[in-house]
């Protein structure tokens, strides 16, 4: 029989510190996909043997058994069993465990075990649990398990070269039979495990103290919330202060590039399209990667530490009071880098109306393809100034937008729980996992893949959907003396549109911008710039920059009105064709999408009408 | 179902801030069946040693979390509410 590269396949309890070790077994040499038909990632990469030989490593989705509660846990129970569609049968199998919580992962452990399958144990996170004051017998716990057990540090790179050593020697090994013992119980399971944990330890002095101090403070009743919202405060303010330099140095970058090519070439439409086309419209995208990867980094330092799952903890009974749970809190906190994962991310919520919940109020989180619409009318109408110490109006103005946001989404998910995802109320079981410090490594691999997602739809979606919106800008070309975006095919279909959105203060620019927006919610900034750099009269006004061009030509009640339009704006295409797929159907999607134009035309025509009252317009 | 115990009667919700206890018996028809599963998958079952470490913030001081061997694991008073626990013979 012939077959494929062979598989090694990481299994274990969530929080094992599985994805960890997968970082540091695979390097950068990773491919994140789906499995074929259902919607849960696969994450899988190349792993060196001692031997040179390359193998296929895969890493499961964190499982509290092969009884299941949840897509993941299914696809684990799939591809350990060999039933999974487009995933060969892993030829050895790792468990990962967690060293300080033995008792409770060595359950699952002895259900994999069971298999007989050739078996390799990571016994990892030694160093922490040596940190709390408990010292394990690895030999002790292989004689128990009667498979290799290897003590890891996964974010420290300890113990890799001996696991791949054992991983190689395992492949030799065949498949026992599965060990016939009928009718294991759990409680049975749970009694071994607590015997083998026992019998394991070395020594033992007290209990998780630093994790124990660490959560009397982040968990207080009133001192824990206060610490998250500062938190929360601190991210938003970083995200505008600490990128200014380098999106300037990116803009000047991108400036310097088209003034380059406006001198190189012979003026033509040709080179037009260039410089105004591709390089201002990508350019003006772009310059937001800094303030996208301060936002990304926030998050998944969050995530890294273990304070992400305090922070559900804490939000929980917020979210009890409009029907969710603070599982629903880190989907939604995801969101505010982008719905798509933010709604992936709600498979771990077992209850289906939650979820379904959770999936149509995560686009209200203000994702990171609006940060560049908010930077961008920000900078040109809001004047940058302190309000407090250390409190910049800019960045006040921007955390009131999040905060719309949010409260929008509680508002709608109120709603929704009441009426269309009516139900039982759902519960909240979680563990909270140890404290843990982020390795530079990890993070900088998860910012990578970040970036690289964000250039490639710059690089792409951005790209055509900007030379496109160019090309119908630019033809049919104007008579002498007339005004050029008017009499182009866009400026046609922005003119008819312009009637609906009259009434809420949008010009025919801001209906022009939002057609393409549809496709990424940043194309609108681009889109802009690129109907400005068209519509600019002589090469002077051309040079100006967009925020300039902005102020000159929109009064403060349209920029508030257009704020206020983008925080429930519409989706982009990417949430919805992510939203069908997990609701399995157009239903869903479709209501979603009629929902947000309704609430974003109200808001941007209430913001609107507010403002221009107050003198604004 | 009634069973033998120190303390009759007294829930895991009512439990003081600190204290440990043994989860005497589970009322399982009180909670959702996944819930239930994955309760028992955490190890939070009839005869398991818990403590309660933390009582969450606002009205009705939930959700709360409790220390079960080394892992610690949030859980609603809904849930605790449907469990009877008795004092550690210590």
């Amino acid at each position: 029989m012939t077959r494929g590269p062979c598989v090694a396949a990481l299994v274990g309890n969530p929080n094992a510190g599985k994805s960890a070790l997968f970082n540091a077994l695979t390097g950068a040499r990773q491919k994140i996909a789906n499995y074929p038909g259902v919607t849960v990632e696969r994450k899988a990469g190349r792993m060196i043997l001692p031997n040179g030989e390359p193998i296929e490593l895969v890493d499961l989705p964190g499982s509290y058994g092969l009884q299941t509660t949840s897509p993941d846990e299914e696809v684990t129970r799939r591809v350990i069993m060999g039933e999974q569609a487009g995933q060969a049968q892993p030829d050895v199998l790792v468990i990962v465990l967690d060293s300080s919580n033995l008792e409770q992962h060595l359950v699952f452990a002895q259900e994999v075990l069971e298999l007989g399958r050739p078996t390799v144990v990571a016994l990892n996170m030694v160093d922490l649990a040596e940190r709390d004051g408990l010292v394990l017998d690895p030999a002790a716990l292989s004689d128990a398990l009667g498979v290799p057990v290897i003590p890891t540090v996964a974010v420290r790179r300890r113990g890799l070269d001996d696991l791949a050593a054992a991983v190689a020697e395992a492949r030799g090994r065949v498949a026992e039979h599965p060990v016939t013992r009928p009718h294991v119980t759990l409680p049975e399971r749970r009694m071994l495990a607590h015997e083998m944990a026992h019998g394991a330890i070395l020594s033992e002095t007290a209990k998780h103290r630093i994790h124990a101090k660490m959560d009397r403070v982040l968990l207080h009743p009133w001192l824990g919330p206060v610490i998250l919202f500062a938190l929360l405060f601190v991210v938003f303010q970083a995200v505008f202060t600490w990128a200014t330099p380098f999106a300037d140095a990116i803009d000047a970058g991108f400036t310097a590039l088209g003034d380059g090519v406006r001198g190189a070439l012979p003026p033509s439409l040709a080179r037009d399209l260039l410089t105004d086309g591709v390089i201002a419209g990508v350019g003006s995208v772009v310059v937001f990667l800094p303030q996208i990867l301060i936002l990304f980094f926030f998050i998944l330092t969050m995530e890294a530490t273990g304070y992400m799952a305090r922070a559900a903890f804490l939000m929980d009974r917020l979210m009890a009071g409009v029907g969710l749970s603070g599982r629903s809190f880190i989907p939604l906190l995801s969101s505010f880098a982008c719905a798509v994962p933010g709604i992936m991310s709600t498979r771990s919520i077992t209850d289906p109306k939650d979820r379904l919940t959770t999936i149509l109020v995560a686009p209200l989180m203000t994702c990171s393809a609006r940060l560049p619409v908010y930077a961008v009318i920000i900078a040109a109408f809001i004047p940058n100034r302190l309000v407090g110490p250390g409190i910049g109006l800019q960045g006040l103005v921007l955390f009131a937008l999040y905060v719309v946001g949010i409260v929008g989404a509680m508002v709608v998910a109120l709603v929704l729980r009441r009426s269309v995802t009516k139900g039982a109320a759902s519960g909240f079981i979680m563990e909270l996992p140890k404290y843990q410090l982020p390795t530079v490594k990890d993070l900088a691999l998860g910012l990578f893949q970040r970036a690289w997602i964000f250039l490639r739809r710059a690089g792409t979606m951005i790209f055509t959907v900007t030379v496109a919106l160019w090309l119908l800008l630019n033809f049919p070309r104007a008579e002498a003396g007339q005004d050029q975006i008017n009499a182009s095919i866009a400026g046609h279909i922005a003119n008819g549109l312009a009637v609906v959105v009259e009434p809420i203060g949008f010009n025919r620019d801001i209906a022009l911008a939002l057609i393409p927006a549809m496709a990424a919610r940043e194309v609108a900034v681009s889109s802009l710039a690129t109907t400005y750099a068209v519509g600019a009269a002589d090469a002077d006004q051309q040079g100006k920059q967009l925020g300039d061009q902005l102020k000159a030509r929109w009064s403060l009640a349209t920029a508030l009105a257009f704020l206020a339009w983008f925080v429930f704006a519409p989706q982009c295409m990417s949430t919805i064709a992510v939203t069908r797929r997990e609701t399995n159907g157009w239903k869903w999607p479709g209501f979603m999408l009629a929902y947000l134009f309704g609430l974003a035309y109200l808001f941007a025509g209430a913001t609107y009408w507010t403002a221009v009252a107050l003198g604004w317009g | 179902m009634i069973r033998c115990g120190s303390a009759i009667g007294v829930t895991l919700d009512q439990l003081p801030l600190g204290t440990s206890a043994r989860i005497a018996a589970v009322d399982w028809a009180l909670l959702v069946p996944e819930e239930a599963q994955r309760l028992r998958a955490l190890g939070i079952d009839e005869g398991a040693r818990v403590r309660l470490a933390y009582r969450g913030v606002f009205l009705g001081r939930d959700p709360i979390a409790i220390e079960i061997g080394r892992m610690t694991v949030a859980l609603r008073r809904a849930h605790a509410r449907a469990m009877t626990v008795e004092a550690e013979a210590a």
